[in-house]
């Protein structure tokens, strides 16, 4: 069956034609775009909300695209168990919609930073992360100014207790350290998913890793670490329905 | 609106001097008026004259360029460049400098730079799909160089990034003459249809014009004045002019253009920029040759009781003015208002030949639009070299002491490429999202030149800026040409074909005759360069009056030059990434008298000395290794290729070594004996020469395609290893280079780590 | 050295200068409008700031903390500022 996937475009949204093209023109998934000022979503199987820096990243990264008409749209799908992908702008806009627990903040070292990351897979039993082991390492860029991931002490207890925590950065000497991530996130998060796991968030564009010719130097011009991460996303889709 | 605004004010020679023009310059306005202008009419006369719109001490000169080639769709004369770069592609690329407006706020100044070449390239229809810039900030550690740094690179991040636009390469370099005249140089190239190029015509009697984008402020009231202004004790006086970036409408405008060049509503277009609705609307009716009539009642505005004189001047950003075919007004009022822009109809497309500008319902300026630039004040202004130019051009290496093999070569390596001038631009570029749209083949750091891949084909188009200040101080005519030749070299090193060409020549008071004579001769250079690769000039930006007090900046013509692969999926990098890879030399390690030291980074960085004169391109020789650089990437065999520029052969090979980000270092092993001194070997900066690696069981391939083209080669040795070894006179570990390199930048201009 | 006291705080308030474009009020501007708020005129966004000092001398507090504004904690270019000193340890 074909996948269907739809990718919201809030003003200032900047990856929602990258998330377009990976989508369709990579993976083969029947992909529209949906204006932000759209009051109802077509019937996908999949809901992207893409990076960038919607409204400016004024006041707040996400805090006024969340009031967007097309999010209560975005909220039903998410409640009704509808798989939706929120990647660094479109993360910020579910944390900020409550669809996600927690909140980015501004980055430790106070600089906008775009650069290839190391990424922990924490676990494999989720759509995202499917295509993946435990314990494999990806290396997918970053490019925020808010990537600082924190939530209070007992919902991070609960997000790992239940093994919500998907995606942590990793160190260049290859340990994982609680505030040594890029940006400072806490307990070096750099991905999640909700408690029905269905509703992903992550900081760094597994977008930008998903073909040979443009995914960086990392493996000698080959990385393509992002694409199992969509790959994984679509399957579940494929495999469950929406 | 101002009930207290008076427009028929008497005009006395204190005003005529305020608003920047001579009283020479006030005759011919009188002979164009045939009247006493009123104060509307003045201000606008005085940014139309002014340097930066006039290119009143330029123009003479620049009609050297070599404009036309096979490739050009537009040349210089509109808001970009547009170069044909295959499988119905077209890309559109300038550059231009925000200087002033940057050392006075670096934040916004460098923002709004970029946000102004990103609409002079949206303007003609294109997306901008990738951004470059060139930096000249003074001494690493004068006091004001770190808030500048910080703030310039902060500046193009948040706009840029923004935007959406991938910022993929540039350059920076530190010299004390920038100390009180920073110069920041913006560089977009944008991606349109062959067929379907935009341009500024004012065109079709009874069109409607039409203002749409941001609000109207008093930002930049006479901004275009200062740029073309001196520096003084007074430039923290002149603050309040500068103008504040607003990224995310002009992310909203850049869509709704394209969203209207999509349909047939348009008929011409173009960007406020510096001076506002005065250059937009008068450059607009000169193309054309027709006149307009604006209503400023009309425009919209941000703050309260602007003056008829604030509204022509204002430059305030973000906002454009387009002439629409009749009828289609609303068609196009909808298009922005489902970006939340404003777009309204402030006037009409006359046959007068006259802008006349209508405030309160009443005539305010009434100006003939052929005789403003026909008549603009073209000055032939005296040249002659400096006084000092044989001073300049001598240098006594018997007074620097030769670099000794062994652990003093190994220190002055390590020192060396840990310089402030050579050491990695990492803490730069990682403040640039160079990703975004999903097309950087080659990132920063990665390579010698940008690779942008295009949609639906295999081609790439390249880019780099360069330019070496010192070598154009001390021979402008050879530092202009050699400007170029880099450009070329670094996209020969990824596989690149130059196209075209765009420039942004940024010179001291043109007034004294020895600056005059360093443009007018790093101008024959760069024209005679760019006609020898094949790369003519499409667009381009003069920057004068770069000085503080008596000094001026050190002459930097940049140009950026944009090539073309064919394949793109060929293009290499410069990182070596494997051992057992053969390293090998196109071009002449060293000429006769050695490698050239003249305005070298190591004299510079490492003696503080500037001295000497650079050697002459040779153009044919030049070509001969470009060319075969390029063909050995095209058929698959060069797999890592880097010209030897600032830093020798030793810069050169220990940036081949570490690869750039995320790449794991290589040692290498060659073999080279010096003619004369070591450090003209080790360090010594003679253009046409560039480093390849190549499989060994390529060799043969790579020797046949050298010899075809005439080119010199010398196979030089074999990668492998942790250590960069050259014969018995340098030996030391890749790591130590590495940890000098990786940080040398922050160290020198005491940043902390992003 | 210290004076005796408790010390004072200085509330600063820093905004956009009323000339200069404030992209991110606008952009809220706009956002209140589309949740109700028609009321709504104007928005200027800018920082608030608490300084801590450890003196008592409201004189020469007041002119150090706008001297501490001028040259850091405003950007005169585009902003403005204003401050309130208060005893330490008592309300604002």
């Amino acid at each position: 069956m074909t996948v269907t996937a739809a990718v919201v475009v809030f003003p200032g949204s900047n990856c929602d034609e990258d998330c377009r093209h990976v989508l369709s023109d990579v993976l083969d998934v029947s992909t529209q775009m949906v204006w932000h000022k759209e009051s109802a979503l077509p019937d996908v199987d999949l809901v992207v909300l893409p990076g960038g820096f919607s409204y400016g990243d004024y006041l707040r990264s996400g805090a006024i695209a969340r009031f967007s008409p097309v999010m209560k749209a975005v909220v039903e799908h998410a409640r009704a168990g509808g798989l939706t992908f929120g990647i660094c702008n479109g993360f910020q806009i579910l944390t900020e919609a409550g669809l996600l627990p927690g909140a980015l903040r501004h980055n430790r070292g106070l600089k906008f930073v775009c650069q290839d990351v190391t990424v922990r897979v924490q676990h494999s039993d989720s759509a995202l992360t499917s295509r993946a082991v435990a314990g494999d390492d990806l290396i997918i860029p970053v490019a925020h100014n808010e990537g600082c991931y924190y939530v209070g002490p007992e919902i991070l207890e609960r997000l790992e207790g239940e093994g919500q925590v998907l995606l942590r950065y990793v160190d260049p000497d290859g340990e994982v350290r609680g505030q040594a991530a890029v940006n400072g996130s806490l307990a070096a998060v750099a991905g999640i998913c909700n408690s029905a796991r269905n509703v992903f968030g992550m900081m760094p564009h597994p977008e930008r890793c998903s073909e040979a010719l443009v995914g960086g130097p990392a493996y000698g011009s080959k990385n393509t670490d992002g694409r199992r991460l969509f790959e994984g996303l679509v399957a579940a889709a494929a495999g469950g329905g929406a | 609106m101002s009930p207290e605004f008076h427009n028929n004010v008497p005009i006395t020679p204190e005003l005529v001097a305020e608003h920047g023009l001579s009283p020479d310059e006030y005759d011919r306005l009188l002979d164009v008026m045939e009247r006493e202008p009123t104060l509307v009419e003045l201000g606008i006369f005085s940014v139309m004259w002014s340097e930066h719109c006039s290119y009143k001490s330029s123009r003479v000169h620049l009609g050297r360029f070599p404009t036309d080639g096979p490739h050009v769709l537009q040349g210089p004369g509109e808001n970009a460049g547009v170069v044909d770069v295959g499988d119905g592609w077209a890309v559109a690329f300038k550059m231009e400098s925000h200087n002033h407006p940057s050392f006075i706020e670096p934040f916004q100044g460098a923002a709004t730079g970029v946000g102004g070449i990103m609409r002079d390239v949206f303007t003609m229809g294109a997306r901008p799909i990738a951004s470059l810039n060139s930096l000249r900030f003074g001494a690493p550690d004068h006091p004001k160089t770190k808030y500048l740094v910080e703030g310039v690179v902060a500046g193009i991040g948040s706009y840029g990034n923004c935007m959406g636009v991938p910022t993929v390469g540039g350059e920076v370099t530190f010299d004390p003459s920038y100390n009180g005249n920073i110069l920041v140089n913006a560089f977009t190239l944008g991606l349109l249809k062959a067929d379907g190029i935009f341009r500024g015509f004012a065109s079709g009697v009874g069109n409607p014009v039409m203002y749409v984008g941001a609000k109207t402020g008093r930002d930049g009231v006479h901004g275009a004045t200062m740029a073309s202004d001196t520096f003084d004790d007074e430039a923290e006086q002149k603050r309040p002019t500068v103008q504040v970036g607003d990224p995310f409408t002009e992310k909203l405008l850049l869509e709704a253009c394209l969203e209207l060049f999509a349909t047939d509503y348009c008929v011409g277009i173009q960007d406020m920029g510096a001076a506002g609705l005065t250059s937009s609307s008068f450059e607009m009716a000169d193309r054309a040759g027709t006149g307009l009539i604006l209503d400023l009642d009309k425009v919209p505005q941000r703050a309260e009781h602007l003056t008829p004189y604030e509204l022509m001047l204002s430059e305030s950003q973000e906002r454009m003015l387009l002439v629409a075919r009749k009828g289609t007004e609303q068609a196009i009022v909808d298009i922005f208002d489902k970006w939340d822009l404003d777009a309204v109809v402030v006037g009409e497309v006359t046959d007068s030949g006259e802008v006349a500008v209508l405030w309160g319902g009443e005539t305010v300026a009434q100006i003939p639009v052929a005789p403003i630039g026909d008549e603009a004040p073209r000055y032939e202004r005296p040249y002659a070299a400096p006084t000092d130019l044989e001073q300049r051009q001598s240098l006594d290496l018997s007074a620097i002491i030769d670099v000794a093999p062994g652990a003093p070569a190994a220190d002055a390596a390590v020192k060396l490429v840990g310089a402030p001038n050579l050491a990695s631009r990492q803490w730069i570029y990682r403040q640039y999202d160079h990703m975004v749209r999903l097309g950087t083949v080659i990132r920063p750091g990665e390579g010698d030149a940008a690779v942008i891949r295009l949609p639906d084909s295999d081609r790439g188009v390249a880019m780099s800026v360069d330019c070496n200040p010192r070598l154009v101080w001390l021979d402008p005519q050879r530092g202009g040409a050699a400007a170029v030749a880099e450009s070329c070299r670094n996209l020969a090193c990824v596989g690149a074909q130059p196209v075209g060409t765009t420039d942004c020549l940024n010179f001291g008071n043109p007034e004294r005759a020895e600056v005059m004579w360093e443009f007018v001769r790093a101008i024959d250079g760069i024209a005679e360069a760019c006609r020898a690769f094949g790369a003519p000039i499409v667009s381009g930006n003069v920057s004068l009056y770069n000085e503080t007090g008596d000094v001026s900046v050190k002459p930097t013509p940049s140009v950026g030059v944009v090539g073309v692969i064919e394949d793109v999926h060929r293009a290499v990098g410069m990182g070596f990434r494997e051992a057992g890879l053969q390293v090998a030399l196109l071009g002449e390690l060293e000429g006769v008298e050695g490698a050239s030291l003249a305005g070298s980074v190591y004299l510079a960085d490492l003696f503080e000395v500037c001295a000497g004169r650079p050697p002459a391109i040779d153009f044919e020789r030049e070509l001969a290794v470009q060319g075969t650089c390029r063909r050995l990437i095209a058929s698959g065999v060069v797999r890592a290729a880097h010209d030897l520029g600032e830093g020798g052969l030793v810069m050169g090979l220990a940036e081949m070594c570490f690869g750039g980000p995320g790449v794991n270092p290589v040692g290498v092993r060659i073999e080279a004996n010096p003619l004369g001194r070591l450090d003209q070997l080790l360090f010594g900066e003679d253009p046409g020469r560039i480093l390849v690696a190549y499989r060994p069981d390529d060799g043969a391939a790579v020797e046949a395609e050298a010899k075809a083209n005439g080119c010199p080669l010398t196979v030089l040795g074999m990668t492998g290893g942790g250590r960069l070894v050259v014969g018995a006179h340098l030996d030391v570990s890749v790591d130590a280079l590495a940890s000098s390199w990786g940080n040398g930048f922050e160290r020198a201009v005491g940043l902390g780590a992003s | 050295m210290a004076a005796q006291g408790s010390g004072l705080i200085a509330r600063i308030v820093v905004t956009p200068r009323r000339d200069v474009l404030d992209p991110q009020g606008a952009a809220v501007q706009g956002a209140l409008a589309s949740l109700g708020f028609e009321e709504v005129s104007r928005v200027r966004i800018g920082r608030f700031m608490e300084v801590e000092l450890h003196t008592d001398d409201r004189v020469v507090a007041e002119q150090r903390v706008h001297k501490m504004c001028e040259q850091l904690l405003a950007n005169p270019v585009v902003e403005d500022f204003s401050f309130e000193l208060t005893t330490r340890g008592t309300g604002a």
